[in-house]
C-alpha cells in the first residue's frame, strides 16, 4: 500500500485513474445494459408479430387498411416505429372513438402485452423508432436544470411552463404531461403525434430527452408557496384574487358595518 | 338667490350658495317642482344585547380577549416557526416553513383586527350622532378679502409694471428645465440609432445552430415534421447577445416539399426545410407553437396564426404581415447555413420600418 | 368609569407629554377639531379601505423586498436550492429573487404577500371606484377627488406593471416584449420611446435598473402624496351618507372617529393584512423559477399579465390584423392600427369616459348644487346602467385575455371563442345598458307601487257587498323616506333657437346639444311618489288596496316614445309641447 500511497503523487495517476473509470464505466455499462435491453422491442419474437398482426387485423385495419398503409386522412403506418404504437396505443388515444378536432387521451383499450404485440409487428413493417429502455426514461439520471432550459425552448409554448398543458388552434390542445409516464413523454418526443412536431436525435439527444423528463419529475412535488392553482398562470392567480381575496374581504366589511344583534 | 331651473328644491335645505346656483347655459325656468315628503327625522334606537344584558356584555368581552389573546398565540408560533422550521432544501420543506410562519402571521393580525371590530360593534357607544356640513365655497366677503391680498401682492412686487423683468423671469423658469432634460433624452436612449431594429446576426454562411445548446445543424438529421429552435453560431461572442437574440431567433421546420404552396424567394429553402423568424410581426411574442399535421403556426401571446407551408402567411389573428423567411441552402459539409439576413426588418411593424 | 380625583403615573405622564406637544405644536385645536369627526357607517364605504391597506401592506413587505432583491441584469450562475435552476445562467435579479424566496427564511412569504396584495389593491380600487360610480359621489364638491381617485388607479397600474417585470423572468419578460411592440407602433416617436425605456435596443441592460427605480420609488411616491391628497379631500367635504331617515344634504350621521372608527378601521387593517397574509401562507403566486430568467426565445402557454392589464391583452387578441397600413406609397411609413386601437385607442377611450364622467354628468343635469347624499343607484338609470356596459365591455376584454384558458377549460376552440368576442364586445355592453336600465325602472315602480299600496299582508277580507280584497299595511314614514327621498331629474330645458323677433341667438348649437344630452340621461324615468299622490291613492283605494294602473296619479311613467310630450306627463300639456321645447 506504502508503493501505491507514493505513486499518488505520479503525474501518470490522473491517467491511470481515468483509463480504470473508463474501464469501471465500461464494465457497469455491460452489466447494467442488458438488463435495460430486456424491455426493448428488440426481443420481439415471430410469435409476438403475429398476435400483433391478428389484433391489428381485428381493430386498426378498418382505417390504416389491412396493409396498414392508411388512406386520405388517415397515416400510413409503415416506419412510424414500436414507439408511435406504444405511445398511441398505451394512452388510449388510439383507437380512435369518434372525429374530433385531435384524438383525446383515455384508458387503453388493450393490455401491456398486447399493445407490445401490435408495436412489434408495425414495427415489422418499416424501421421507426423502438420503444426507449427504461435507463432511457429515468428521470434521477437526468439533470433537470438542463431538463428545463430545453423544455422551455422546445416545449413550454405549448404544454405550459410546467406541463400544465395549453391551447392550439381550432379546438386542438397540448395536453397536461403531469400524468404521462415517462416512456410516453419519450415517445411522443421522437415519434411526434398529431399536433406535435418531431423532436429527432438530432434535435434532442437522447440524454436531453432524459433531462427534460428530469424536469418533468420535479413537478409532481407541488409548489414551494402552497397550492399550485394549477400552474396556469396570471389569470387563474387573478380569479382566486378576487374569489378568495376579495370574497374574504368584503365578507369581514359586510360584517362591520353591521349593526351588532 | 335659489335654483332659478326644476329638479325639486332640496327637501332638506341643502347648504345652498351665493352664486353657485343658475347655469351657464340659457336654460329655460321649469315648472315648480312636485311637492316632497318630509324627512321623518332619526328613527327610534334599538338597544342591543349587550346594552341591556350584562351577561351578553361580559360575553362579548370575553371573546374580544380571547382573540387579542389569539394574535399573541399567533406571534409567539411565528418565531417559534422562523427558529424551528427553516426553508430548508426541498420543495416540501420550503413549502411547510411558508405556511408555519404564514399562518402564524395571519393569526397575528386577525386576531387583533377581529378583537377591535368586535369591541367597537358590540361594547362601544352605538347612539349615532350628527354633525353639521358647510358649503366649500367660502363667504363673499372671504373671496373679496382674497382677491385684495393677491393684488396688494401684485401691486408689491410691481410685476405688473416691469413687463421686462416679468418675461425674464418666465423665460428663465420655462428654460432651466432643459439643464435636467438635456442630459436626459440625449443618454437615456444609449445612441439613439434606431436602424438597428433593421439588422440581425445573420449573414451569407452564418451556421444555423440549435437554441441553446449551439449545436450545428445537418440538414440530412433534420426529419420531416421536425422543428428546431435555432440561433445563429457565434451569438454568445456577439456583443449583446441577448439583444442579438432578440432578433435573431429563427424557428426551422422540415416538410414534405410537395407541401410547400410557396416562399417568400426563390430558393430560400432547402430540400423542405424553411426557416422562419420567430419574432412575431403583431407585438413581437416568440411565435413558436407549430401544429405539424397543419403546418401552422401559433402564437401564444395573442394568436396570430401563420400557415409555414405557404409563405408563414397569416391564417388567424391580429398579425398583418407575414413572419419574415431566412434564406437558407447548406454548406459543403451538409450543414445548414444563411444565405443572406432577412430581407426585412422583424419583429413588429414601426413606423420608418420601410425607409 | 376612572373618573379618580387623584393621578396615576400614567396619566401624569401623558398629561405632560400632552402639554409638551401642544406648547410647541398647538395640536389640541387638532384633537379637538378631528378627535370626534364623524363618519357614517356602512360595508361599502370600507372598499376603498381595503385599497388603502393593502397598499399599507404592499410597503411593509416591499420595504422587506428591497434588502434582498438586487436590480441588476448582470448575468451570473445561479448555486442554490432550487434544482432547475442550478448552475444556470441568468440576471442577478432573477436569482435575488430565487435567493430571497429560497433561502431568507420568510422570504417566500413576504413575496407572496407581497404580489397577493397588488392584485388585492387593484381589485380594492376597481370595487371602490364602483360604489363611488354607482351612488353618485363623484358629484360636486367631489368631482375633483374622483379625478384624483383616478389617477390613483392609472399609479396603481404603474406600480403594477413595474414591479410585475422586476424579477426578470420568461413570462414578464414577453410582457416587456410586448410593451415594446405597442410602443413601437405608436406613429413617428414610436422607435424613439423603444430606445428610451429600454436604453437601446430591448432588452438591453437597463430596463430593470430603470423599472426598479420607478416601482420602489417615483410610483409609490406619487401614490402615497395623492393617497394624503384623495383623503384630506374626504376629511374636508366629510364623507357622502346613503339616504335614510334623519340624514340631509345638510348634516353628516354616523359616529365618531374616536374610538368607534380607530377600533373599526383600524381593526380592519389588520384583517386586511391578515387575509392576505393568509393567501400568502396558503396559494402560490407568480412562481417565477418555473417560467425561468428570461430569454428571448421562449414563451410558455398561459402568456399573461396580471388581472388588471388583462382587458388590454384581450383587446390586442380580439383586433382583426388587417388594419395596418403604408401611408404615403409603397416604402412609405407604417401605421399599425393593428396594435394602435386596441392597446392605445380602447383604454384610451374607457379610461378617458372614466375619468370625465362626472362632468359629462353634470353637463348633462345643469346642476350646481353640492351632493351629499348618495343616490340609490335604481333611482338613476342612465348612470347605472352606463357603468354596468361599461363594466360589460371590461369584463369582455377580460375574457378574451384569458381565452385560450376558457378553450382548454371547456373545449371549445380559441378561434371560434375570439370571433365570438369580437362581436360580444359590440353587443353585450349595448344589451347589458338596456336591461340594466329597464331594471332599474321596474325597481323604481315596485317603489313607487309599495309607496302608494303598502306592504302585501296575506289577510284576505270579505265586504258585506260581496267583495273580497287584500288587506295591505302602510309603509312608516321611515321606511317610505328611503323610497321617496330622491329628487327626480328631467331633462333640461333651453331658450328658443330664435327669439321673438326671429333673431338666431348665439350658443344655441351648444345648448341643442346639451339638451340631447340631457335627454338621453333623463328621459325615461319614473319620478318618486308625491304627498298628493298618496293622498289620492288613499282616497281612491279605500275599497282596492291593491290598485290598478289606471287608478293611480297619471304621472308615474314618461317614456321618451310620446313624441307631443303628452299624455302621462306630470307636466302641463303648454309646456312641453314640441314647439316650446324646440325638438
Amino acid at each position: 500500500m506504502k508503493a501505491l500511497a507514493a505513486r499518488r503523487h505520479d503525474r501518470r495517476a490522473p491517467v491511470v485513474l481515468l483509463l480504470l473509470a473508463l474501464l469501471l464505466t465500461g464494465a457497469l455499462y455491460a452489466v447494467l445494459a442488458p438488463t435495460s435491453a430486456d424491455a426493448a422491442p428488440a426481443a420481439a419474437t415471430a410469435d409476438e408479430v403475429e398476435t400483433g398482426e391478428k389484433l391489428f387485423q381485428a381493430n386498426c385495419a378498418t382505417c390504416h387498411g389491412p396493409e396498414a398503409t392508411g388512406r386520405e386522412g388517415v397515416p400510413s403506418l409503415v416506419g412510424v416505429g414500436a414507439a408511435a404504437v406504444d405511445f398511441q396505443v398505451g394512452t388510449g388515444r388510439m383507437p380512435l372513438q369518434m372525429n374530433g378536432p385531435q384524438a383525446p387521451a383515455k384508458p387503453a383499450q388493450f393490455d401491456e402485452e398486447q399493445i407490445a404485440a401490435l408495436a412489434a409487428y408495425v414495427a415489422s413493417l418499416g424501421a421507426g423508432p423502438s420503444v426507449p429502455t427504461a435507463e432511457q426514461v429515468d428521470g434521477s439520471l437526468g439533470d433537470p436544470a438542463n431538463g428545463m432550459a430545453l423544455f422551455r425552448t422546445n416545449c413550454a409554448m405549448c404544454h405550459n411552463a410546467v406541463g400544465a398543458g395549453g391551447a392550439l388552434s381550432e379546438g386542438k390542445w397540448a395536453p397536461n404531461l403531469w400524468e404521462t409516464t415517462p416512456t410516453h413523454v419519450y415517445e411522443a418526443m421522437v415519434t411526434g403525434p398529431q399536433s406535435m412536431p418531431v423532436f429527432n436525435e438530432a434535435t434532442l439527444t437522447s440524454e436531453e430527452k432524459r433531462d427534460i423528463i428530469a424536469f418533468l419529475d420535479l413537478q409532481g412535488q407541488g409548489a414551494p408557496g402552497g397550492l399550485s392553482l394549477g400552474s396556469l398562470g396570471p389569470v387563474s392567480e387573478g380569479l382566486w384574487a378576487w374569489v378568495v381575496g376579495m370574497g374574504l374581504l368584503i365578507g369581514a366589511a359586510v360584517w362591520i358595518g353591521a349593526r351588532s344583534s | 338667490m335659489s335654483m332659478t331651473h326644476g329638479h325639486g328644491h332640496d327637501g332638506q335645505d341643502a347648504p345652498e350658495q351665493n352664486g353657485t346656483a343658475g347655469s351657464d347655459v340659457a336654460l329655460r325656468e321649469g315648472e315648480d317642482a312636485p311637492e316632497k315628503f318630509p324627512n321623518p327625522g332619526f328613527g327610534p334606537h334599538r338597544p342591543r344585547r349587550a346594552d341591556v344584558d350584562p351577561r351578553a356584555d361580559k360575553r362579548a368581552e370575553r371573546q374580544v380577549v380571547a382573540l387579542f389573546a389569539l394574535s399573541v398565540l399567533g406571534t409567539i408560533g411565528f418565531i417559534v416557526a422562523y427558529f424551528a422550521v427553516p426553508p430548508g432544501d426541498t420543495i416540501a420543506s420550503m413549502r411547510t416553513s411558508n405556511l408555519a410562519l404564514g399562518l402564524g402571521l395571519a393569526f397575528a393580525l386577525l386576531g387583533i383586527g377581529l378583537a377591535a371590530v368586535h369591541w367597537a360593534k358590540s361594547l362601544m357607544n352605538d347612539h349615532e350622532k350628527a354633525e353639521d356640513r358647510h358649503a366649500q365655497r367660502s363667504t363673499d366677503q372671504t373671496r373679496a378679502e382674497a382677491v385684495q391680498v393677491l393684488r396688494d401682492g401684485v401691486q408689491d412686487s410691481g410685476i405688473g409694471r416691469r413687463g421686462v423683468l416679468k418675461g425674464a423671469l418666465v423665460s428663465s423658469l420655462a428654460l432651466f428645465p432643459l439643464t435636467i432634460a438635456l442630459p436626459l433624452i440625449g443618454e437615456v436612449g444609449e445612441d439613439w440609432n434606431v436602424s438597428k431594429f433593421k439588422r440581425t446576426l445573420w449573414a451569407k454562411n452564418k451556421k444555423l445552430t440549435i437554441d441553446p445548446s449551439g449545436r450545428p445543424i445537418k440538414a440530412a438529421d433534420v426529419t420531416i415534421g421536425s422543428v428546431v429552435h435555432v440561433i445563429p453560431e457565434g451569438l454568445d461572442e456577439s456583443e449583446a447577445p441577448l439583444d442579438e437574440k432578440a432578433k435573431a431567433v429563427v424557428l426551422l421546420v422540415r416538410m414534405d416539399p410537395r407541401d410547400i404552396k410557396s416562399e417568400q424567394g426563390e430558393g430560400w429553402s432547402y430540400d423542405g426545410i424553411v426557416a422562419f423568424s420567430k419574432i412575431c410581426t403583431h407585438v413581437g411574442c416568440p411565435v413558436a407553437l407549430y401544429e405539424q399535421q397543419t403546418h401552422h403556426l401559433l402564437c401564444p401571446c395573442h394568436q396570430s396564426t401563420f400557415d409555414v407551408a405557404d409563405s408563414a402567411k397569416v391564417v388567424f389573428g391580429p398579425a398583418k404581415r407575414p413572419l419574415p423567411q431566412l434564406p437558407i441552402t447548406v454548406d459543403d459539409e451538409g450543414y445548414l447555413v444563411a444565405q443572406s439576413d432577412f430581407h426585412e426588418p422583424i419583429g413588429p411593424s414601426f413606423w420608418e420600418r420601410l425607409r | 368609569m376612572s373618573t379618580t380625583t387623584a393621578p396615576t403615573g400614567g396619566s401624569k405622564a401623558a398629561a405632560a407629554t400632552a402639554d409638551y406637544l401642544d406648547q410647541r405644536t398647538g395640536i389640541g385645536t387638532a384633537v379637538k377639531e378631528f378627535a370626534r369627526k364623524i363618519f357614517p357607517d356602512h360595508w361599502s364605504f370600507l372598499l376603498g379601505e381595503i385599497a388603502l391597506y393593502s397598499f399599507i401592506t404592499l410597503l411593509l413587505s416591499g420595504v422587506f423586498l428591497t434588502m434582498f432583491f438586487v436590480p441588476s441584469m448582470t448575468e451570473v450562475h445561479y448555486e442554490g436550492p432550487w434544482p432547475s435552476a442550478n448552475g444556470v445562467e441568468m440576471s442577478e435579479a432573477y436569482a435575488s429573487t430565487l435567493r430571497l424566496s429560497f433561502e431568507v427564511t420568510g422570504g417566500l412569504l413576504m413575496r407572496q404577500i407581497h404580489h397577493w396584495a397588488a392584485l388585492i389593491f387593484m381589485a380594492a380600487i376597481v370595487t371602490h371606484m364602483m360604489r363611488v360610480f354607482f351612488t353618485g359621489a363623484f358629484r360636486k364638491p367631489r368631482e375633483l377627488n374622483w379625478v384624483v381617485g383616478f389617477v390613483l388607479m392609472i399609479l396603481g397600474l404603474a406600480a403594477g406593471f413595474t414591479g410585475y417585470s422586476l424579477p426578470d423572468d420568461v413570462l414578464s419578460g414577453n410582457g416587456l416584449r410586448i410593451t415594446d411592440g405597442v410602443v413601437r407602433s405608436i406613429p413617428i416617436l414610436g422607435s424613439y420611446l423603444s430606445y428610451f425605456i429600454f436604453g437601446g435596443e430591448f432588452p438591453g441592460h437597463d430596463v430593470i435598473p430603470r423599472l426598479f427605480t420607478m416601482h420602489i420609488l417615483v410610483v409609490p411616491g406619487l401614490i402615497l402624496a395623492l393617497v394624503a391628497l384623495h383623503l384630506f379631500f374626504v376629511v374636508l367635504h366629510k364623507h357622502t351618507q346613503y339616504p335614510g331617515s334623519g340624514r340631509t344634504n345638510a348634516n353628516v350621521v354616523g359616529y365618531p372617529l374616536f374610538p368607534i372608527y380607530v377600533a373599526k378601521a383600524g381593526g380592519y387593517f389588520f384583517v386586511v393584512f391578515g387575509v392576505i397574509a393568509l393567501m400568502g401562507a396558503t396559494m402560490s403566486i407568480n412562481p417565477v423559477w418555473n417560467y425561468g430568467p428570461y430569454d428571448p426565445s421562449p414563451v410558455s402557454a398561459g402568456a399573461q399579465p396580471d388581472w388588471y392589464m388583462l382587458f388590454l391583452e384581450g383587446s390586442l387578441r380580439l383586433m382583426p390584423g388587417q388594419t395596418e397600413y403604408v401611408l404615403f406609397g409603397p416604402d412609405g411609413y407604417t401605421l399599425s392600427l393593428n396594435v394602435l386601437i386596441p392597446a392605445v385607442v380602447v383604454p384610451g377611450v374607457l379610461f378617458s369616459l372614466l375619468a370625465l364622467y362626472p362632468f359629462i354628468e353634470a353637463f348633462a343635469t345643469g346642476d350646481k348644487r353640492e351632493h351629499h347624499v348618495l343616490d340609490r343607484p335604481r333611482n338613476r338609470p342612465f348612470r347605472t346602467a352606463f357603468g354596468v356596459s361599461v363594466l360589460m365591455a371590461f369584463f369582455i376584454l377580460v375574457l378574451a385575455g384569458s381565452n385560450d384558458l376558457i378553450a382548454t377549460h371547456f373545449d371549445l376552440s380559441i378561434n371560434d371563442i375570439t370571433w365570438v368576442f369580437r362581436f360580444l364586445f359590440f353587443l353585450a355592453p349595448w344589451a347589458a345598458f338596456v336591461i340594466t336600465k329597464r331594471i332599474c325602472l321596474g325597481l323604481q315602480r315596485k317603489d313607487r307601487e309599495l309607496v302608494l299600496h303598502g306592504h302585501e299582508t296575506g289577510q284576505i277580507v270579505r265586504f258585506a257587498s260581496g267583495e273580497y280584497i287584500e288587506v295591505h299595511k302602510p309603509l312608516d314614514p321611515h321606511e317610505r323616506w328611503l323610497r321617496v327621498q330622491h329628487d327626480a331629474i328631467r331633462p333640461i330645458e333651453i331658450e328658443p333657437a330664435e327669439d321673438s323677433r326671429g333673431v338666431r341667438r348665439k350658443g344655441y348649437g351648444l345648448d341643442r346639444m346639451r339638451q340631447r344630452l340631457s335627454q338621453a340621461f333623463y328621459e325615461d324615468r319614473v319620478e318618486p311618489v308625491t304627498p298628493a299622490e298618496l293622498e289620492a291613492s288613499h282616497s281612491h283605494g279605500e275599497h282596492d288596496a291593491l290598485g290598478s294602473d289606471q287608478e293611480k296619479a297619471p304621472a308615474q311613467l314618461i317614456s321618451e316614445g310620446a313624441p307631443t310630450g303628452g299624455g302621462t306627463r306630470l307636466r302641463p300639456q303648454d309646456e312641453t309641447g314640441p314647439d316650446t321645447r324646440n325638438r
